[in-house]
């Protein structure tokens, strides 16, 4: 207000040639413009366009789960004491009373029983982290399968891909803080891990415990990792995936009206923005719920942790499964030589497990590197017209369930009575088998679709009316499909395979092709040579077809 | 690669982006709008307007909710509810009124977007990322020219060095992480027992009644936990000791015991095993009477008590080290030194 009344007023201001605001709404803006500039701010932004599809609340999901998480967590941090000091619980959970326990072990209890509405925020906390990790895995996928990781988009795929790295370790972190018998469990298998590590694993250990396990130091660091370090790094990934987003603009379907050139949706204001609100509302609301139904780690139940007692479903959380997998399922290979052991039944799995996970990160450069395609692309590829890689990525999930099944494979024995040994005995040979088939299907699968889709677009949509001919013959009448599906089924590029080089250049001069050149080709032929997509219409076999000497 | 070699594309490349005449897969473009019902019908557009209210005081009527469970229920009350089970009523409380007061704002500010907000279509520009040509030109001149000012492509000693130093420098934070923890040393390849000398026998402890163990109160087939004499629960390093000397006794018959220095090792069918798993460290504690076998349940290492604890299934590397025990004069179970070997997970220093 002020500075609307002496902008007027003082007569040693420069002259100002804009309006009056209206009301006092204005009057803050035009205060707050003066100081941060947010008209220039706000003049792209307030109708920015966001195209609309049930897929991208995968995304939101994410963020709203993940501000969740640390809404939770920054209450949880005012209760809980991250110390491996010990006491004797006398809390109101009568079964453990007299029994000893840590402090990190004990303020938890408290939290559960004691602090009112702590164990609803300590559910809260923990649901919105499983459902955080799934939807970012869910988020990827939606990503992969549609190529939206395409140019312009590889470096925010690569954000993406840590941040579901790191969530998944902050999640085995927070999942060990509480020092009862299951998380501690998950804390020891850490040491091996770490121990199995050749030539300096002993010393890593001693460093990451502060001493012999399980030692008193190791509590209060995952504590200062979890809440601190990870977080950090994550809020910044996090602010940089999203102004990535919103610089390179959503990705959209093929359609009507849409091209490489626009995006076609909804203004930021107030459509997306009323929808994306209501929808941070619906996620909390609903895990909020879950957490009032559901018990999610009833510590309680599993008791203090010591290291000579175990309780018999020692499981880490889901997302955690495929390493645990990984280490049930990997022979116990262990190679001794000159006073050394080296443990490869521990150490083998600690080295694929980051690999399952870095192969999927580098994919967008693979790919690009295969076909040769520097261009931008907006427009999503449904997954049946890039056979190919819906296959590899089907194989990769395939692989990722094969090693949950191995991570969970005394829950399965005891639910469905088979022989443990037999479960691992499967999961080692389907470890490497299960992704072939698995990849071979879908790509099939794939191609079937898109002679679907040809068929579509040659003999239009069945309409399920049986005509006879005169002759006596009965056929079904097929309905020429409208412009807009037309255009939809045969808007995507079918990229040609790349060709190697003449073997000898226009000067009769043997050329020499790298390896490399050649296994592109090799590569560039597997994904779009003729096994791999199915020549989709052109506007003359249509129109051949339409203009009446067609068979029907 | 040159991009003459570069794979081109099937089909007319300018296929949906000219829409030729007769084309008939060419981009319509934007259909019209579509009225909605709110759209045409003041009264659908009325009640919708009252729905999305609704949804609101719902979500205040529950937010008054939560503060009433959080003043009038205690924090201990145990309610059944069918079919979740004895549950804590504050929790159930607590969570449904919270999950219905945001549930509902949520519900309503969509059911508002998607009723009553207009729902037109816009379409928006995009601009190639990369910038034209004359920017690009500038800004690489620009840099040059920065380059050449800084004589850093000139004088490559001090470029050379500079990049050095910038790579040693992170080093100092490693170095200092070092007091994170001590030493390794040897502290890995003993335990408590290594107290126990020939002369002086340390008795074997039962875990659960604290008692020192006679070697008949230890029947064939069963399994039995113990630790040494001295440690107790609330010594300082109880958690770090026990980690390491947890002994598992099972008694098996002498006749069916197959390894005969493991049989020497123990005392008439008693054999004690260290309890710690060596694959990754969990404590061993399920046991089959029959097959006289132990399962880790961590990883299912399967282990042959009756065979020196040889490894029969699973990922753990080597058996699990036996611990040498004998009787003193009173006949209790006592052990006269350390394991063998270290217990628990391997390590590179292990031979
Ligand atoms: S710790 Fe025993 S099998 Fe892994």
């Amino acid at each position: 207000m002020s500075a609307a009344n002496s902008a007027t007023r003082g007569a040693s201001k420069p002259a100002s040639t804009r309006e009056k605001p209206a009301n006092k709404a204005e009057a803050v803006a035009d205060w707050a413009d003066g100081r941060l500039g947010i008209y220039s701010l706000a003049k792209a932004n307030l109708r920015k366009i966001f195209p609309d599809h049930w897929s991208f609340m995968l995304g939101e999901i994410c963020l709203y789960t993940f501000i969740i998480i640390i809404l939770t967590g920054v209450y949880l941090t005012l209760f809980f004491n991250p110390s491996m000091g010990e006491v004797v619980y006398h809390g109101s959970y009568a079964p453990l009373n007299g029994i000893r326990m840590s402090e990190a072990y004990a303020s938890t209890m408290d939290i559960s029983f004691d602090v009112r509405g702590g164990l609803l925020i300590r559910q809260i906390h923990h649901w919105a982290a499983i459902v955080f990790v799934a939807a970012m895995l869910v988020h990827m996928m939606r990503v992969f399968f549609t190529g939206a990781f395409r140019k312009p988009r590889e470096v925010n795929w690569i954000f993406g891909f840590l941040l579901l790295f790191l969530g998944m370790f902050d999640g085995f972190m927070g999942y060990s803080l509480p020092d009862d018998l299951l998380s501690g469990t998950g804390v020891r298998f850490m040491e091996g891990a770490v121990l199995a590590v050749p030539l300096v694993g002993t010393y890593l250990q001693f460093f990451l415990f502060g001493g012999q396990f399980p030692g008193t130091e190791i509590i209060p660091r995952f504590f200062t990792i979890h809440i601190l370090l990870i977080p950090g790094v994550m809020v910044g990934l996090l602010v940089a995936h999203l102004i990535l987003v919103f610089y390179h603009k959503h990705t959209q379907w093929a359609g009507p009206g849409k091209t490489e050139k626009n995006v076609v949706g909804m203004p930021l204001m107030p459509v997306y923005m009323a929808k994306a609100g209501g929808f941070f509302f619906l996620v909390f609301g609903i895990i909020s719920a879950m957490a009032a139904i559901a018990t999610v780690n009833p510590i309680w139940a599993y008791g203090p942790y010591r290291p000579d007692q175990v309780s018999t479903d020692a499981q880490p959380d889901w997302y955690m499964g495929f390493s645990e997998g990984l280490i049930r399922i990997m022979p116990g290979w262990e190679i001794r030589a000159w006073g050394h052991t080296l443990n490869m039944g521990v150490f083998v799995p600690l080295m694929v497990f980051p690999l399952v996970l870095a192969v999927i990160a580098v994919y967008p450069f693979i790919e690009s590197w295969v076909s040769g395609d520097k261009r931008e692309h907006h427009i999503l590829d449904r997954p049946r017209n890039a056979p190919v890689r819906t296959g590899l990525g089907a194989a990769w999930i395939s692989l990722y369930l094969v090693l949950l099944i191995g991570g969970g494979n005394d829950l399965i024995a005891t639910h469905l009575h088979l022989s443990i040994n037999d479960i691992t005995y499967f999961v080692r040979v389907a470890f490497f088998v299960l992704p072939v088939i698995t990849f071979v299907i879908t790509k099939r699968w794939c191609l079937g679709l898109q002679r679907r889709d040809r068929e579509k677009v040659l003999h239009g949509r069945e309409t399920g009316v049986i005509k006879r001919l005169p002759h006596g013959e009965f056929v079904e009448i097929h309905a020429q499909l409208p412009q807009d599906k037309l255009h939809k089924l045969t808007a995507h590029e079918q990229p040609l395979p790349m060709e190697l080089p003449a073997e000898v250049d226009e000067n009769g001069v043997a050329a020499k092709t790298g390896v490399l050149t050649k296994t592109r080709a090799k590569l560039s032929r597997g994904f779009y040579g003729e096994g791999s997509q199915i020549a989709k219409p052109t506007a003359e076999e249509h129109h051949e077809i339409t203009s009446g000497h067609g068979h029907h | 690669m040159s991009e003459d070699k570069l794979p081109e594309s099937h089909g007319s490349a300018g296929q949906h982006e000219v829409a030729t005449h007769g084309d008939p897969f060419a981009d319509p473009g934007l259909p019209a709008h579509e009225p909605r019902r709110t759209d045409i019908d003041e009264r659908a557009a009325k009640r919708a307007e009252r729905q999305v209210s609704l949804m609101f005081v719902v979500s205040m009527l529950a937010t008054v909710g939560f503060i009433a469970s959080y003043v009038a229920i205690d924090a201990d009350k145990i309610v059944y509810i069918f079919p979740l089970g004895h549950v804590s009523a504050l929790n159930f409380a607590l969570g449904l009124t919270l999950g219905v007061a945001l549930f509902c704002i949520g519900a309503g500010a969509v059911h508002w977007a998607r009723t009553l907000m207009s729902d037109h279509e816009l379409p928006a520009e995009r601009h190639p990322i990369e910038a034209d040509d004359e920017v690009r030109a500038d800004v690489i001149e620009q840099f040059k020219t920065g380059a050449a000012e800084s004589g850093f492509g000139r004088r490559k000693m001090i470029r050379n060095t500079l990049i050095g130093s910038m790579a040693l420098v992170p080093l100092s934070g490693v170095v200092l992480l070092r007091d994170l923890g001590p030493l390794p040393e040897d502290k890995l390849q003993h335990t408590g027992w290594d107290l126990a000398t020939p002369e002086h026998p340390l008795p074997l402890v039962n875990m659960n009644t604290n008692k020192p163990m006679k070697a008949e109160d230890i029947v064939v087939g069963s399994l039995t936990f113990a630790k040494p004499e001295g440690l107790e629960e609330d010594d300082e390093f109880f958690q770090q000791q026990i980690a390491k000397d947890a002994l598992m006794l099972v008694r098996i018959a002498p006749e069916n015991i197959k390894d005969k220095d493991s049989a020497e090792l123990g005392f008439e069918g008693i054999l004690a095993y260290s309890k710690i798993c060596t694959h990754v460290g969990c404590p061993i504690s399920l046991y089959e009477q029959q097959t006289h076998h132990a399962l880790c349940p961590c990883h299912q290492s399967t282990f042959d008590l009756a065979d020196g604890a040889r490894v029969i299934f699973g990922p753990a590397g080597h058996p699990l080290p036996q611990l040498k025990i004998t009787t003193n004069e009173e006949g209790f179970l006592v052990a006269t030194g350390d394991f063998a070997e270290p217990v628990g997970p391997s390590f590179w220093e292990r031979s």
